[in-house]
């Protein structure tokens, strides 16, 4: 990743944020770094309280405060250093250069304005349009994303849950941001109401060049989307690398239990092999690996040291102490070769 | 003949609202073998838990019939439907609203006991320790609260709970929809693990297909309050012969890079309300292989191969052209 | 079923997150509620008060004992209060006081709470039919004005300290049938209701044990909130001479009888007024504090 600086949209190096609640502090997300190019999609990856969420806030700067303290870190967004930028220089990046699809639809639009003047907003803000070119450019908009430009003029309400993620991407995609935050767009839908979404995304990715921060639990969403995927467990990125490098030469050993854990579809016999236990708590991590309880390859050294992300060949790294051994590797590294 | 546990013939339920009736369960019929596992799947709002809470009775179907072990439950009384309720079972979605916050563990597993009487009640407590140990909750949990506790554990107790009376059926609905990836396969373990030991029958709702298809010996497909298709999962997820079945499993995301895809059908539009349908197939407005004689009517449910059922006027071809 | 284990499962040892109980918590949260707190307190002090007035004073002597000699006497070191036309004195009246007051507010409210908690859950259980025969029902009777009601009631009934905890009593209901209704609504559709019925619990089992004990945090606000505005309404009903009997040292009947002197002594109405008002605010005050503190989503 050494491309021209200017074709970087986003740079996130040691990014750390805790939520200090009264009695605890939850470690929500521990050093991480990633970068993103133009046009390129990268998955976040991990169960309920792995962090993935929290970072995407803190890359808008919008993490809750109180509570969440943006402990270390620098986030730069097109040039922009976010954790530095004066709060009226902030504005004027959110919604324009970066911005966020949540997860319902159902609660993320405001249900007393109609549809078409959510979409018209932020075009008024950024780009500076009059109202009637502003609302000319949102029935636009609603075409692109696969609504007739006559429901404009309806409320929230009216529309299925599908369709209001659909409005949810045309208020995101208005602007023509470099940088496109999409937080489980596709968890609160059905299959095929899903694929749809998914197409559009695609799509619009490759018409805009937009990047894509893709968050999801769901690998098969990766698999389809992304270019880059990096899994995160309870707040650290364990395994980060393209996605023929994650999928097919897993090295992480949590990667491998979360495949493992999947029903293959084309062999309904196959047995599913859960990880045992559960999440550590975020306000009392372990001392050593965050994963090394659950974790069947862990040695006594895996429960007093904390893994570094390390390089282990093209762009793909990986945080976990056996791959200090020449010769170790998972059960899933050998099958895949 | 096998052995069946559980039949249902035309299982009907509609809902008063002020646009007209909503065709929740509209004539849905099938029957299961004792010890197997009927999966159903569907998309939100195509009676999926309509059905299966109506096989239960917690919610009372408008007609049909239910017959278990060859008994029209659906006829049953009140007061031996209460009784009943000991050999029928059910497994909640969501295990933060299926717990009673105000009751610890123990009492949550001991209440079915209580009620039917099963066992004595000096032998309650060792029967809770036993049943925990059955569903993997580790002793000390006892006295927790659900507020404590994860969404594997708390489904882990909503099991217990299910398991407490010995029931012969349980009605699994989206039993592990809600938990994550990990958690989610110890679930699915545990209850395929139960099922075999205890020689339980399932219904298992869901809208997840991979896991359906892990999950189920046969699986049924429904639309709009109608089952458009059921046959084993083998032959289901190999010859899919409704167009809709056929959609579904084509977005399937897959988490693999570089193997075999199925070609991706996308569907048009959302589902149809199942308010005042019109006398047409009800996927035709959907379906990308619609012509006028599907508007002609709606295509009852017919066995197109031996235990494959199809409710398409064109199913032979779709069974063709996958076979 | 056998014990036997069939598979190996892996031991759960993952830690259990200790958490504080419901009721910690909601502690925990009014502590930090000054209002709340100082309403408290108060409380605290005229529960104290009423419970043991009977043993730092004698009724016959210090309540109602009739001293001539000391008659109309303004506020001094003797009596911090002054006396009233019967020479009593007015602090020792206002401190026994406090037992009628808090207990005709508590048992009225008791009243109110038996009945209304009652309609207003098999109200939202039932639904249909019974939902609406009861609902309005109590249209019908919260559409007369609270104190009319009262008055009809203590006419009707007779002048005595149980009718009138009674009438309040009645009065009140109506609010309880609503906030209950309201409640019972919102937990009935939560999945755990329907846990129990799947398990074959009877109705009234499942209301009792699974839905009514999900439901107490408004009602217990409602009850906070209501004992404050019995105490007003008893005084009220007091002041109108349809409350507790003379010489009874009732506040609402002690205001009534220093109204005829409020020109020159003032201070007879002054302080029974002050003391219910005191008791009505910090009543006010833990009500509202247990308000936020059961509800925090309220808050944020």
């Amino acid at each position: 990743m050494n491309g021209v600086n200017d074709d970087i949209v986003l740079q996130v190096e040691d990014l750390t944020v805790y939520y200090e609640l009264e009695e605890e502090t939850v470690k929500a997300v521990n050093h991480i770094s990633f970068s993103l190019k133009r046009g390129e999609t990268i998955g976040l990856v991990g169960e309920t309280g792995a962090g993935k969420t929290t970072t995407a806030l803190a890359l808008l700067r919008l993490v809750p405060d109180p509570p969440g303290v943006i402990k270390s870190g620098k986030i730069t967004v097109c040039g922009n250093d976010m954790l530095s930028l004066p709060v009226q220089k902030l504005e004027s990046i959110r919604g324009k250069d970066i911005s966020m699809i949540f997860q319902d639809p159902m609660t993320s639009l405001n249900p007393v304005f109609k549809v078409v003047d959510q979409i018209a907003e932020s075009l008024e803000i950024h780009e500076k349009l009059s109202k009637t070119e502003a609302h000319e450019k949102a029935l636009d908009m609603l075409e692109t994303v696969g609504i007739s430009r006559s429901r404009g003029g309806e409320y929230p309400h009216q529309f299925s849950g599908g369709m209001k993620q659909r409005v949810g991407i045309a208020i995101a995609l208005a602007c023509s941001p470099q940088l496109l935050i999409a937080d489980e767009p596709t968890t609160a839908l059905d299959v095929t109401i899903q694929a749809q979404v998914l197409d559009l995304i695609k799509d619009l990715k490759d018409k805009n060049g937009t990047s894509v921060i893709m968050i999801t639990h769901d690998l098969g969403i990766v698999a389809e989307i992304c270019d880059q995927v990096a899994v995160m467990y309870a707040g650290h990125i364990v395994e980060h690398g393209s996605l023929d490098e994650v999928f097919n030469h897993t090295l992480h050993p949590y990667t491998e239990g979360l495949f493992n854990s999947l029903p293959n579809i084309n062999d309904r016999k196959s047995e599913l092999k859960p990880i045992p236990g559960l999440m550590p708590d975020p306000t009392n991590l372990p001392e050593g690996c965050a994963f090394a309880p659950r974790c069947e390859y862990a040695t006594e050294a895996c429960k007093t040291t904390q893994p570094e992300l390390r390089t282990v060949g093209g762009t793909h790294k990986v945080a976990c102490l056996r791959y200090d051994e020449t010769d170790f590797h998972i059960n899933r590294g050998k099958k895949h070769g | 003949m096998a052995d069946t546990i559980l039949e249902v013939k035309n299982l009907t339920k509609y809902f008063k609202t002020p646009k007209g009736m909503l065709h929740a369960v509209d004539g849905v019929s099938f029957s299961i073998e004792r010890g197997k596992t009927l999966g159903i799947v569907g998309e939100s709002g195509c009676g999926k838990s309509t059905t299966g809470r109506c096989v239960l009775r917690l919610i009372e179907p408008t007609s049909g019939e239910v017959l278990f072990e060859g008994n029209d439950i659906a006829k049953y009384s009140a007061a031996q439907m209460r009784k009943m309720r000991s050999e029928l079972q059910i497994i909640f979605q969501d295990p933060f609203s299926s717990l009673d916050p105000r009751k610890t563990v123990s009492q949550t597993i001991a209440e079915p006991m209580l009620v039917h009487k099963t066992v004595p009640k000096d032998q309650i407590r060792s029967r809770v320790h036993e049943l925990m140990e059955t569903v993997g909750l580790a002793d000390r949990l006892i006295n927790s609260y659900p507020h404590e506790l994860d969404g594997g554990r708390r489904q882990r107790i909503g099991v217990a709970r299910a398991l407490a009376v010995n029931p012969k059926f349980i009605v699994c609905d989206e039993p592990v929809s809600a938990l994550d990836v990990s958690i989610q396969a110890q679930i699915l373990n545990l209850l395929k693990d139960l099922q075999k030991r205890f020689g339980l029958t399932y219904i298992f709702i869901t809208h997840d297909l991979s896991v359906v298809n892990h999950f189920s010996d046969d699986i049924a497909v429904m639309y709009l309050g109608q089952l458009v298709e059921k046959a084993s999962a083998e032959e289901l997820f190999a010859k899919p012969s409704h167009p809709y079945t056929e959609a579904l499993l084509s977005a399937i995301p897959v988490p693999e890079v570089g193997g075999p895809r199925r070609e991706r059908i996308l569907l048009k539009g959302e589902i149809t309300s199942p308010v005042n349908l019109p006398n047409e197939c009800r996927f035709a407005k959907r379906c990308i292989y619609a012509s006028e004689e599907c508007l002609k009517g709606n295509p009852p449910l017919r066995e197109i191969a031996p235990n494959h059922f199809v409710a398409c006027c064109k199913a032979e071809q779709f069974y063709q052209k996958n076979s | 079923m056998t014990t036997s284990k069939s598979k190996k499962q892996a031991p759960d040892t993952a830690p259990v997150k200790k958490q504080r109980g419901q009721w910690a918590e909601v502690w925990h949260r009014l502590k930090k509620n000054k209002g709340a707190m100082v309403g408290l307190t108060i409380v605290v002090i005229l529960i104290f008060i009423a419970l043991f007035s009977d043993v730092f004073l004698d009724y016959d002597t210090d309540v109602i004992g009739v001293n001539t000699a000391e008659r109309l006497q303004p506020p001094s070191a003797k009596h911090i209060m002054g006396t009233d036309e019967y020479g009593r004195d007015i602090f020792c009246r206002i401190l026994y006081g406090t037992k009628y007051s808090l207990s005709v507010g508590v048992v009225a409210v008791i009243i109110a709470l038996l009945i209304g908690v009652t309609l207003g859950a098999v109200a939202g259980y039932a639904g249909g039919p019974t939902e609406e025969v009861i609902m309005r029902f109590t249209d019908i009777f919260s559409s007369v004005p609270n104190m009319l009601m009262a008055l009809v009631v203590v006419a009707a009934l007779g002048q005595s300290m149980f009718n009138l905890m009674l009438a309040i009593g009645i009065t009140s209901v109506p609010q309880f049938v609503r906030i209950t209704r309201a409640a019972v609504l919102t937990v009935k559709t939560q999945e755990y209701v329907e846990a129990a019925r799947a398990i074959g619990l009877r109705n009234y089992r499942i209301i009792f044990s699974h839905i009514l004990p999900n439901c107490l945090s408004p009602i217990i606000v409602q009850t906070t909130l209501r004992v404050a505005s019995a105490i007003i309404s008893a005084s009220s009903l007091s002041f109108l001479g349809l409350g507790i009997p003379a010489p009874d040292p009732e506040w609402g009947a002690m205001l009534s009888a220093g109204r005829r002197f409020i020109r020159d002594y003032s201070y007879m109405t002054l302080f029974p007024g002050l003391a219910i008002m005191i008791t009505v605010l910090a009543l006010n005050l833990v009500g509202d504090g247990l308000r936020d503190a059961l509800d925090p989503r309220l808050k944020d």
